[in-house]
């Protein structure tokens, strides 16, 4: 089960992060991730929302340079070593994460790590294979 | 008291002048004719035979070459001598990539050398000098050229290419340089350098030939309080041999051009009309003594004025100011030569939309270029490492296609000002 990430070219200029959470706001997309990858001159803006079609047409029409990715949403017990058995897992499969980061506010004694790689239907099966949930859209409050 | 290296010729009375002008000018139309086809069509093309060409007066006849011809002609198109006959090339960029190859044979080596003897000279230069070369040696002008001339003169001759700072100083104070030969802007950087390490006192230098680059009045009266010194300019382009074409002296008042082997006009760069003597306008070089690759009306595309007003230091031959501007957009940025249509070459080839701008500045004495480049949907990627590993990519280019490395800025869509009719496509920061 992969989740849509929407990708957006960030030039390092004062407000264009603000730019683009103004725009999201005003047309009532709500971020449920959200991670900036950076370098000195640009950054790429990597989004989880609630409505990726929505949010990506928007963005676009403002002419914003962005492409849209599906990542796997896992799973982690919120307790010291969740994290640290998932990648266990992960690595021992041969599977290299090109990138991953986590969600904002789950509940119930659990964390939600977005994870990006090549072959999402590898890392699914691997992870049921080991017990491992992977998150849905619905359970991440997704439409 | 004056210098001279060719006393008689650099002193010699208009007359004179013009008399060497006259034939050896005839004779160079006649050896271009009979030796390379290529100048004999365009000539063809123009309805001119050697016949018409009898004086100076006649140059205006013989149609113009530009470095779009020498690009045509690459590489053996324009020369004049069997191969057998030619002991040296040398280079320098030429627009999209194709280099300008300029062939020399020993008396053309010889004839070069002996201008850049006279640049020494006038600097003041005798065979008691330690003259410290600091332009680049290899397929660049500047390093051979000054070299030879500083053998001719009799100094002792520190070839010590570019860069190395610590070994340019080391050298400079072990070996008590008196006379510096590098681009204004290496010089400018050295004499900081010279200051931030106290060695200021240490140093013997009394003169400096600096060209290959545009540099101010004011950078010159920097170079010359900070290092204690005079600080000369000289002035050539590959096509015509490299540096001493034209070079100062004492008066500091423009470059005398070599005119026993350079015949100067100055026309209209849009009309190509020849214009009076006094006016601004394109320089255009015939060379009247090189063998093996010899110019006939060669657009240089540098703005300048010339002069034939007394000198006061006895010399005869015309005089031009320092270049101000060009005609055509290419950038002498770290004293290489750079198109934006090479950029633009490099910027298709790897897959970047042609909407770009280059900026050119000049910081702590260096020139910087910089490539800004709007991201495309088809370049962009989730995964920051293929983006930089794209602009890496792009780097490279550049770098194999200028020789110098050029900063890549990857901005927004549409932050690269769109302007109305013709594209900025050049920022030239530099105070020059």
């Amino acid at each position: 089960m992969t989740i849509p990430q929407i990708s957006v070219f960030l030039e390092n200029k004062a407000g264009q992060l603000a730019d683009i959470t103004n725009i999201l706001s005003q047309n009532q997309v709500n971020m449920r991730a959200i991670n900036i990858a950076e370098t000195a001159d640009y950054g790429v803006l990597r989004l989880i929302v609630d409505d990726a079609s929505k949010a990506s047409s928007i963005l676009l029409e403002q002419g914003f340079i962005l492409t849209m990715t599906p990542v796997v949403g896992v799973a982690v017990s919120d307790t010291p070593g969740g994290l640290s058995q998932v990648l266990g897992v992960i690595s021992r499969a041969g599977i290299d994460v090109e990138y991953m980061y986590s969600v904002f506010g789950q509940k119930d004694g659990q964390a939600c790590m977005i994870f990006r790689v090549a072959d999402t239907d590898k890392l699914a099966s691997v992870l049921e294979e080991n017990g491992i949930s992977t998150m849905t859209g619905d359970s991440l409050g997704l439409h | 008291m004056e210098r001279y290296y060719q006393q008689e010729i650099e002193t010699a009375d208009r007359e004179q002048i013009l008399a060497w002008q006259n034939e050896r000018l005839v004779k160079q139309v006649r050896h271009v004719w009979d030796n390379v086809p290529y100048y004999r069509a365009k000539m063809e093309g123009k309805g001119v035979t050697p016949a018409d060409i009898q004086s100076v007066e006649d140059l205006h006849k013989l149609p113009f070459l530009t470095k779009d011809d020498l690009r045509e002609a690459y590489p053996y198109g324009l020369l004049a001598k069997p191969l057998k006959d030619c002991v040296r090339i040398q280079s320098t960029s030429g627009t999209t990539g194709r280099r300008v190859v300029a062939f020399y044979t020993q008396h053309d080596v010889d004839l070069w050398e002996d201008c850049c003897a006279r640049a020494i000279m006038a600097a003041g230069g005798t065979d008691e000098d330690v003259c410290h070369v600091c332009y680049g040696y290899g397929l660049f002008t500047g390093g051979p050229g000054l070299n030879g001339g500083s053998h001719k003169v009799g100094c002792l001759t520190l070839p010590m290419s570019s860069g190395n700072t610590d070994r340019q100083l080391q050298f400079m104070v072990d070996l008590e340089a008196t006379i510096l030969c590098c681009t204004p802007s290496y010089a400018a950087f050295l004499a900081e350098s010279i200051h931030e390490r106290g060695l200021r006192d240490k140093i013997k230098l009394k003169a400096g030939i600096f060209g290959a680059e545009a540099w101010s009045e004011e950078m010159r009266q920097d170079i010359q309080n900070k290092l204690g010194i005079k600080a000369y300019d000289i002035y050539g382009l590959t096509e015509t041999s490299g540096p001493g074409v034209a070079f100062e002296c004492s008066e500091q008042t423009g470059m005398h051009i070599n005119e026993d082997h350079f015949i100067a006009e100055i026309i209209d760069p849009d009309t190509g009309e020849v214009l009076p003597e006094g006016s601004k306008g394109e320089l255009v070089f015939t060379a009247i003594t090189k063998e093996a690759f010899p110019l006939l009306r060669y657009r240089t595309r540098d703005i300048c004025i010339l002069t034939r007003e007394k000198c006061s230091c006895g010399r005869t031959h015309i005089k031009m100011s320092k270049p101000m501007g060009r005609s055509d957009d290419m950038l002498i940025v770290k004293g290489v030569n750079v198109f934006p249509s090479q950029i633009e070459t490099v910027l298709l080839e790897q897959g970047y939309p042609a909407n770009y701008q280059i900026i050119v500045d000049r910081i702590n004495n260096s020139d910087t270029i910089e490539v800004m480049v709007e991201m495309t949907s088809e370049n962009f990627s989730d995964n920051l490492g293929k983006i930089t590993e794209m602009e890496k990519g792009l780097v490279s280019a550049l770098k194999a296609m200028l020789g110098i490395y050029a900063k890549v800025r990857l901005v927004a869509p549409k932050s690269i000002t769109r302007s109305e009719g013709k594209a900025v496509r050049v920022i030239d920061k530099r105070k020059i």
